[in-house]
C-alpha cells in the first residue's frame, strides 16, 4: 500500500472500492509512524485504540456497501491543545503531562463523525507559544524536508506529519501564525479559517480573542474537505458565528478570471528574503496569467503588529493561564506546605521559560498603572490595523504576500532571542489581530531545497474565496 | 524600563516562583521586548475605538449582545460532566472534594 501520497479523496474512493480496509491503513500508517517519526518527534501520544474502534466502524460501513462519510478512513492527526476524551493532551507541557481529558473537543467530534481516524497528538510549541516548536515541554520537532531546520511552529508538529505522510490531515492553532507559519516552512498547506468560523469548545485556550482551530493538508482541496465538516456554529461556544456553512470545496478549482488581488507593498521591503521574494512574485505573476488583475495596495499599519500582537496574547494569556494551579489536574509540586507555595512551585516547575516569559509580559501589560500605556494602546491599534483590512477589501477580494519572510531558520538559531523569534511572525500577525481568514501554499524552493510559501488573506467569512485563489496559486506552481 | 524590583513584583502577582537566574533572565527579555513595544507611541490613537474582538468587526450593526451566535441562551439546566469524572485528572481530592494544603498562613 502507497501511503505517502493519499489525499482525502483518494483514501475515501479507495476505502469505498475496497482496494483496501481502514484497518489495514491504520495498520499502515502506525507502521510508518513507528519507523519514520523517532527522527522528527511529531507525536507525542498515539491513540491507537481509539483508531482501530474507528476503523472497525469504517469498515462495517464500508462492508455493507453502505454510502461512506465525507472523511471516511482519513487518517489524521490532533494538535495536542485540543482535547480528546480519554487520550493524552498535554498542549506541550510537562504540567499537563497526566492529563486526561474528560470530554472531546467539537472539532474532534465532528471529525469522527464525518468518518476521521485520529491517529494521534502532535507536538507543539507550549501552550502555542512559540514559532519553532523549540518550546515544547517534551521535544523539539525536526522539519522532514530538513532535519536541521525547525518545522515552524507552533503546530509544528501537525505540519511536520503532513511533510512526512505519517497523517493524510490534521489539526493545528492559529493565534498569531501558528498553522500558516509551520506551512511554510514544511511546504504544505495550511489554513486559518475566520475568527468565530470553528468551534474552540475543547481548546486549550492561549489567547481567547485570537486563537483559531484549522486544517493542514497536502493540497488546499484537503484543506478544504476537512473544514466544511468542522465549521459551524455550536452551542459549546458562545464566540461561534452563526454564519452558514458554503461547501468549501466546491470553490476550489473555479476560474479567477476577473479577480481583484492585493498586493500589499509593506509586505515586500527591508528583511524579505530575495529567494522568497522571488518565488512569490512567481506566484503573483501565475494568478495574473490566471485572469487576476493585481492591484498594489497599502496595509500601513503593518510596522505595529508585532508589538500589538505581543500585548493583546501575552495579557490574555496571563489571564487564561491562571488556571494551571495544580488543583483540578495537572502535575502538582511535592511537598508544599501551603496553598500559595503550591501555586508557585506548581507553576514554576511546569511550566518552560518562553510560557512563563509571556505571562510576566501580560500581567506587567495588564497590571495597576501600565493597563493604558499597553493593553489598551494596543486594543486601539489593533482596529487601525483592521480598519487596512477594511479599507483594502473594498478594492480588492483577496490579497497574497509571503508567509514568512524566510524559509525556515535552524534549530537553536533564535531560541536565545525572544524578539528575533517574535519577528518570524511578522507576516501572519495582521491576519490575526483582524480576524480574517489566510491560507499558506506552498511556492516553490530556496537554492537550499527549503520550502517558501504563498499567503492568501480574504473577508471574515471568506474562505471559499482564500481556497479558490490557493487552489490557482498551488496547480500554477507545482511544476517549480 | 522594568526594574529587579517590578519583575519581583509581577511574578508575585502571575505566582511564579522565579529563581535569581531566571529573574536576571527575565529583567533582560521584558526590558527588550518592552523596548520594541515602544514604537506604538509613535502612534496617534486618540479617538480610536479599542478592539476587543473580532466579531465587533464583522457583527457592527448587531444588537449589544448579539455579536456571538449564543451570547445569550435561555437558563435552563441541561447535562454536564458527571463529578467523578471532573475529579479524575485532580492530583489530591476525597472524592467529594478537591483537597488542597493550609490555605491561611501563619
Amino acid at each position: 500500500m502507497e501511503i505517502d501520497q493519499l489525499t482525502v479523496d483518494a483514501t475515501r474512493t479507495a476505502i469505498a472500492e475496497k482496494q483496501f480496509t481502514a484497518a489495514a491503513l491504520v495498520d499502515a500508517f502506525y507502521d510508518k509512524i513507528r519507523r519514520d517519526d523517532a527522527d522528527v518527534g511529531a507525536y507525542l501520544t498515539l491513540s491507537e485504540d481509539r483508531a482501530y474502534m474507528q476503523a472497525a466502524r469504517i469498515d462495517e460501513l464500508a462492508g455493507r456497501g453502505d454510502a461512506l462519510p465525507p472523511l471516511a478512513g482519513v487518517p489524521i492527526a490532533v494538535k495536542d491543545v485540543i482535547s480528546t476524551k480519554g487520550v493524552r493532551t498535554t498542549a506541550g507541557s510537562k504540567l499537563l503531562d497526566n492529563y486526561n481529558p474528560p470530554y472531546d473537543a467539537t472539532v474532534v467530534e465532528r471529525l469522527e463523525n464525518a468518518g476521521a481516524i485520529i491517529l494521534g497528538k502532535t507536538n507543539c510549541d507550549e501552550f502555542a507559544m512559540g514559532s519553532s516548536n523549540e518550546n515544547s515541554g517534551f521535544h523539539p520537532v525536526r522539519n522532514p524536508r530538513n532535519h536541521e531546520r525547525v518545522p515552524g511552529g507552533s503546530s509544528g508538529g501537525s505540519a511536520a506529519v503532513i511533510a512526512a505522510g505519517t497523517a493524510v490531515a490534521s489539526l493545528g492553532t492559529d493565534t498569531g501564525g501558528s498553522i500558516r507559519q509551520p506551512a511554510s516552512f514544511c511546504g504544505v498547506v495550511g489554513l486559518m479559517p475566520t475568527y468565530g468560523r470553528v468551534s474552540r469548545y475543547g481548546l486549550i485556550a492561549f489567547a481567547s480573542s485570537l486563537d483559531k482551530i484549522g486544517p493542514f493538508g497536502k493540497t488546499v482541496k484537503d484543506t478544504a474537505l476537512v473544514l466544511e465538516v468542522m465549521a459551524g456554529r455550536d452551542r459549546m461556544d458562545s464566540t461561534s458565528a452563526d454564519v452558514p456553512v458554503p461547501t468549501y470545496s466546491h470553490f476550489v478549482g473555479q476560474p479567477l478570471t476577473g479577480l481583484k488581488i492585493g498586493v500589499p507593498g509593506e509586505y515586500f521591503g527591508e528583511g524579505l528574503d530575495a529567494e522568497v521574494r522571488a518565488a512569490v512574485e512567481g506566484g503573483i505573476q501565475k494568478l495574473a496569467e490566471a485572469g487576476c488583475e493585481i492591484v498594489p495596495i497599502s496595509l500601513r499599519h503593518t510596522p505595529y503588529a508585532i508589538p500589538t500582537y505581543y500585548l493583546v496574547a501575552t495579557a490574555e494569556a496571563s489571564s487564561n493561564l491562571a488556571r494551571f494551579d495544580g488543583v483540578r489536574y495537572g502535575v502538582r509540586a511535592k511537598d508544599v506546605k501551603t496553598l500559595a507555595e503550591m501555586y508557585r512551585r506548581t507553576r514554576d516547575e511546569g511550566f518552560g521559560a518562553e510560557v512563563k516569559r509571556r505571562i510576566m509580559l501580560g500581567t506587567y501589560a495588564l497590571s495597576a498603572g501600565y493597563y493604558d500605556a499597553y493593553y489598551l494602546k494596543a486594543q486601539r491599534v489593533r482596529t487601525l490595523i483592521a480598519r487596512d483590512y477594511d479599507d483594502a477589501f473594498a478594492k480588492v477580494d483577496a490579497i497574497v504576500t509571503p508567509t514568512t519572510p524566510t524559509p525556515a531558520f535552524c534549530l537553536g538559531e533564535k531560541a536565545d532571542d525572544p524578539l528575533a523569534m517574535y519577528l518570524a511572525d511578522i507576516f501572519t500577525v495582521t491576519a490575526s489581530l483582524a480576524g480574517i481568514p489566510g491560507l499558506s501554499v506552498p511556492c516553490g524552493k530556496s537554492s537550499e531545497g527549503l520550502p517558501i510559501g504563498l499567503q492568501v488573506l480574504g473577508k471574515h467569512f471568506d474562505e471559499a474565496m482564500v481556497l479558490r485563489v490557493g487552489h490557482v496559486a498551488e496547480h500554477a506552481l507545482a511544476g517549480k | 524600563m522594568v526594574s529587579e524590583k517590578d519583575v519581583a513584583y509581577v511574578a508575585e502577582l502571575a505566582h511564579l516562583e522565579l529563581t535569581e537566574a531566571e529573574s536576571a533572565r527575565m529583567l533582560r527579555d521584558l526590558n527588550s521586548i518592552l523596548g520594541y513595544i515602544e514604537r506604538l507611541n509613535a502612534l496617534d490613537t486618540s479617538g480610536v475605538e479599542p478592539m476587543a474582538q473580532v466579531s465587533t468587526r464583522y457583527a457592527q450593526s448587531a444588537e449589544p449582545g448579539e455579536a456571538f451566535a449564543y451570547a445569550m441562551r435561555p437558563d435552563e439546566l441541561v447535562p454536564c460532566l458527571p463529578h467523578d469524572e471532573a475529579m479524575r485528572n485532580a492530583p489530591k481530592t476525597d472524592r467529594t472534594f478537591f483537597k488542597v494544603p493550609k490555605v491561611i498562613e501563619r
